[in-house]
């Protein structure tokens, strides 16, 4: 697996066969916090990558870094060879890098169907001087009405189509970010814990769809606690902990990573803690 | 008490161009903060960008009406861009900051005789302000001189004159922003409303929309200013204070932040209904019902009834008269 994906034995910053978005120092620091300093950092073109680590491990941070909602103190990263370091965040997902957040942001008081609406690209409507002019925007707002009502339906949402999106569950509001960032039909779709707080029955499906944006040919990178979900689905998986990513390979390989284990655990996970010994220094 | 006398009188205000000329300003606020959730607490700045814009176009270059509205609109667009390209990237908090400071500064702008030709005339006319600017406008005045009496209230042709204009011009800004929102360009409007982030995270140039909006919205509140000194026929820098903007925003919760017909419903029962008050206070006076009070003071009560009106209607009801009541919470 890692040598149809990474061009030498897996380790931090391995460069790919066939990368898409390549990342060098990008570090950002917060007062005197480097949340994130990253050295090297490549994802493979056409698979499912996962981005895991601790909490405050800076994998949110490096995901607004990429794709523009916060700019670095240095680095330089580009996506399919275009220089991105300072491209609005607008401009990011027009060329086909489209994201999630990990707080899910449904427009509440739009309809589930405006919401995919907006999602799609190259509509002429959205131009203040076409506005009014009907007749230059009907035909393609029928494409895209076409083209939401059909994912909407892959995510099963089809029910509620009319519906405001503040009336949707937690999980189906994931489902809707989900299938709102395919609209434009991304290249790279980056989803920050598509997972958090959807219930079993749906991550099942969500897994499927994440899997089929693949069969697709979409790049899939995805910040993820757990483990189970990276395990079954990510080709590839990239360990960060205090900003640095500290282990890279396939998911079996990974799992089983002593630095892996650390960042997770703590270094002294297997070392005897036992009450004894807390009790007696108690005394 | 004499009720009739206070129907008429609030039929007067109904029909009259100083209330077409708030709910234009309305109209202009809704798009600003009821689809974009723009918080614009200036509003009376646009409107009064817009009137001098007209009024000094007509009295020093002797412009032809059209070349002076478009004066006043190009006045408004301007104090948008100013307004808009230091605060629209920042938090909707700060645009609310600044665009009370800037009402400040225009208001103060306005009345200070610091500006002036080289010849040593104030081109704002200072505290005392212009007049007489409405030549251009009524020698187009299709009606036949004469006194008209429509339900008590008796009118010049003068008058009719700048309260039909008015209202044409509510009808033609209502029915321009109805289709706007209703277009894919109001739906990324009302999208940045709900998250701007989520916008931008789906390629939409959030920045130049918002701009987009406060410029539309500040030429609505421009020709809104631009019928109010049509209407008194004066322009005087203190009406343009917070009372005017936030008179605005009362008629816009009134009617529904997030309609058009809104502004339009909200601006005829508030003026409606402040007439009303007004004549039945002033009818109480006279029956001693009110203790000592005096007709000047009974004014200042009217103020307090519109104050606890509008929060009342936060409170209890966001959405306005017509508003969808799941479409406006003011805490998300």
């Amino acid at each position: 697996m890692a040598n149809e994906i990474a061009k030498g034995p897996a380790a931090p910053g391995v460069a790919k066969v066939d990368p898409i978005l390549v990342a060098s120092g990008v570090r950002r620091e917060f007062g005197g916090l480097v949340a994130v300093d990253v050295e090297h950092l490549e994802i493979p073109r056409g698979k499912i990558t996962a981005l895991i680590g601790p909490n405050g491990a800076g994998k949110t941070t490096l995901f607004n870094l990429l794709t523009g909602f916060d700019k670095p103190n240095s680095g330089t990263w580009t996506f399919q060879g275009r220089e991105l370091a300072g491209v609005p965040a607008y401009k990011v997902a027009r060329i086909g890098m489209v994201r999630t957040f990990q707080l899910t942001k449904a427009l509440s008081l739009l309809t589930v169907l405006d919401n995919m609406r907006l999602g799609a690209k190259n509509q002429p409507g959205e131009r203040l001087l076409n506005a009014l002019l009907r007749p230059v925007w009907r035909k393609r707002e029928a494409e895209i009405t076409e083209a939401a009502l059909e994912l909407l339906k892959r995510f099963k949402l089809d029910a509620k189509v009319d519906d405001f999106a503040a009336s949707l569950s937690g999980g189906q509001r994931k489902l809707l970010e989900m299938a709102r960032a395919l609209m434009s039909k991304p290249v790279l779709v980056m989803l920050d814990e598509p997972m958090a707080g959807v219930n079993p029955a749906l991550t099942q499906s969500l897994l499927e769809h994440i899997k089929e944006l693949k069969n697709d040919g979409t790049t899939v990178l995805f910040v993820e606690h757990d483990m189970h979900m990276v395990r079954h689905i990510s080709d590839w998986v990239v360990v960060m902990a205090e900003g640095r990513i500290v282990a890279e390979g396939p998911p079996n390989e990974v799992m089983k990573n002593p630095a892996v284990i650390d960042a997770y655990l703590g270094a002294h996970h297997d070392s005897d803690l036992g009450a004894d010994k807390i009790s007696k220094e108690g005394n | 008490m004499d009720l009739l006398a206070a129907l008429q009188s609030s039929f007067g205000e109904l029909i009259t161009a100083g209330t077409a000329a708030f709910v234009l300003c309305a109209i202009g606020l809704a798009i600003h903060f009821g689809f974009t959730g723009l918080l614009n607490f200036g509003q009376a700045a646009f409107a009064a960008v817009g009137a001098y814009g007209y009024a000094i176009a007509s009295l020093d270059w002797q412009a032809p009406l059209v070349i002076a509205v478009l004066f006043g609109l190009f006045c408004a667009v301007v104090f948008a861009v100013l307004l808009g390209i230091p605060t629209l990237r920042l938090r909707a908090d700060y645009l609310a900051i600044v665009t009370i400071a800037a009402a400040q500064v225009v208001k103060f702008v306005a009345t200070s005789s610091a500006i002036t030709y080289p010849d040593g005339t104030v081109i704002t006319g200072g505290a005392e302000g212009l007049s007489e600017f409405g030549g251009t406008f009524y020698s187009l005045n299709p009606i036949p001189a004469g006194d008209y009496r429509i339900f008590g209230n008796s009118l010049t042709q003068d008058q009719i004159w700048v309260d039909i204009v008015g209202w044409v011009l509510v009808v033609i800004c209502a029915l321009f922003t109805y289709f706007l929102t209703r277009s894919p360009w109001g739906r990324a409007l009302k999208g940045i409303r709900e998250d701007e982030d989520a916008v931008r995270s789906l390629g939409k140039n959030v920045y130049v929309y918002k701009m987009q909006a406060l410029i539309l919205g500040g030429c609505m509140a421009a020709l809104g200013g631009m019928v109010f000194v049509m209407n008194s026929q004066t322009v005087q820098p203190t009406v343009w204070g917070t009372n005017f903007t936030f008179t605005i925003w009362t008629v816009l919760l009134l009617g529904g932040a997030t309609t058009v017909l809104g502004p339009i419903v909200g601006g005829i029962v508030f003026f409606a209904l402040f007439a009303f008050i007004q004549k039945v206070l002033e009818g109480m006076v006279a029956l001693h019902w009110l203790g000592t009070l005096s007709i000047p003071q009974v004014g200042q009560i009217r103020l307090i009834l519109v104050g606890l009106a509008l929060m009342l209607l936060v409170i209890f009801r966001p959405q306005g008269l017509f508003g969808n009541k799941k479409e406006t919470l003011f805490n998300g």
